[in-house]
């Protein structure tokens, strides 16, 4: 299995560098036109928020994969986890909090030792809870088995990676076996319920570009998922969700490493959408990091951009008055949230 | 200048053919978009012609282009090479059916 970049001590680990290639590793990049410039032209800069909706954490960094894409360079060899006391902190900023919903993310956030309390505990606070699981970690250890069960006690919406519906595009992306893994799981879900309209239990999928391209329409990607896998595995699932991959860690070692860099990087900022701007999720969400410090997105955690300093940096000083009242912290990366039809950790936002 | 007569570069600049003349261009690329949307074919299948067609064509803009609208409209490899074989079959068989008009042309002359 490959190793993280940061085990690897890859200069690409360090997020100010990432910064740096972004904004002028070639010609063709110093000339690209600044997000803040495209954000000004469509009349939202400096970028506020509208409300946090969505109270994002992420658990931590370990993972049971390592995914050529992954923006978060997840992996075994990760050991960031959010500790007990952290959640706790959480826990009280949700009880005040307008947010309705708690989108749980990592690594794997089933790997976090708190994961199943604290999803029994945000329950009880009555707010919709969504895991954002890799599939196959259901298919592991009888502890992980046993988690499809233990979501639809607790009406947690399952929202997870499938990067395409066939076993060839899939396992290139995340890794040898993954395909028939996800699809053991998937069936494990429709098994208790998930995916069908009756029950309730919400079943979301994730598809990401295995490559330096961008996804195409949602709704009919939604659709040939829906025929193929319902074709191929008897697979139902309620929403598929199309996310752009953001030029950064893992995806941006492959952008430089296949030499798609500047063309990827000028299809995205060639595709900026004003109306996918006013819609990008750091406006409604709020990202908690795995030791509690606070970001505008789970991209800008990756490359260590906090909340601006007005603003509350640590989930134990929560005041959501003074968070809503922030700019939101921006840069080149940012145009794979605005191109085309947008992308957000919901999918389009168009 | 260019020292070839293909750079993928130039593909880019396709709507800068409006700067000779914009009235037929625009008209051009109004009728490209429109045939392109959802219709009674998917976009997806329509980006999978276009990849067939591209073939037949052998435009290498087109090829590029529809190489990464059919990965993008959810395409797989399998399919788009399907695609380049129906392009392929079409073209060796248009060939190969006047094979009949030398069958033909050979009887009239024969004893």
């Amino acid at each position: 299995m490959i190793k993280s970049l940061k085990t690897r001590e890859h200069k690409l680990s360090d997020p100010n560098y990432q910064l740096q290639l972004l904004n002028s590793h070639s010609k063709s990049l110093r000339e690209q036109p600044k997000f803040r410039d495209k954000l000004g032209e469509a009349g939202l800069f400096p970028l506020e928020p509208t409300g946090i909706e969505i109270f994002q954490m992420n658990l931590g960094y370990m993972c049971n994969m390592t995914c050529k894409h992954c923006h978060v360079d997840a992996g075994p060899d990760r050991s960031e986890m959010m500790d007990r006391e952290t959640f706790e902190h959480c826990i009280e900023a949700l009880r005040h909090s307008q947010a309705t919903t708690v989108d749980l993310t990592g690594g794997a956030p089933e790997m976090n030792p708190h994961f199943k309390w604290f999803v029994e505990e945000a329950s009880r606070l009555g707010k919709n809870i969504i895991v954002r699981s890799n599939l196959t970690i259901l298919t592991t250890a009888p502890k992980y088995r046993a988690l499809v069960n233990f979501f639809a006690d607790h009406q947690v919406e399952v929202t997870c990676s499938l990067p395409f519906y066939n076993r060839s595009r899939t396992d290139r992306q995340r890794g040898e076996g993954t395909y028939d893994k996800s699809i053991e799981a998937l069936q494990k879900l429709n098994h208790v319920g998930y995916g069908k309209e009756e029950t309730g239990l919400e079943l979301n999928l994730v598809y990401n570009p295995a490559g330096a391209f961008l996804p195409g329409g949602q709704a009919s990607m939604e659709q040939t998922f829906k025929e193929q896998l319902h074709r191929q595995h008897g697979i139902v699932f309620n929403n598929l969700y199309t996310i752009t991959n953001l030029p950064i860690s893992r995806f941006l070692d492959f952008l430089l490493q296949s030499g798609n860099l500047d063309e990827y990087m000028d299809r995205l900022i060639s595709s900026f959408n004003p109306a996918a701007a006013r819609g990008v999720m750091c406006r409604n969400t709020i990202s908690v990091g795995w030791d509690g410090q606070l970001y505008d997105c789970d991209f800008n955690q990756m490359l260590e951009m906090p909340v601006e300093e007005s603003a509350p940096g640590h989930i134990s000083e929560w005041h959501e008055g003074r968070l809503n009242n922030r700019t939101i912290r921006i840069n080149q990366h940012c145009f794979g949230c605005t191109a085309g039809a947008g992308s957000s950790c919901g999918g389009a936002t168009t | 200048m260019s020292n070839s007569y293909y750079d993928p570069k130039d593909l880019k600049k396709f709507e800068d053919i409006g700067d000779f003349g914009p009235e037929l261009a625009k008209k051009f690329f109004d009728y490209y978009s429109a045939v392109f949307e959802e219709g009674a074919l998917s976009a997806r299948e329509k980006a999978l012609i276009a990849l067939a067609v591209s073939h037949t064509v052998q435009c290498p803009y087109c090829i590029d282009a529809y190489t990464s609208e059919s990965l993008e409209k959810g395409a797989s490899e399998e399919q788009m090479m399907e695609a380049v074989h129906v392009a392929s079959a079409i073209r060796g068989g248009s060939s190969l059916v006047h094979g009949v008009q030398m069958m033909n042309k050979t009887k009239d002359v024969s004893m």
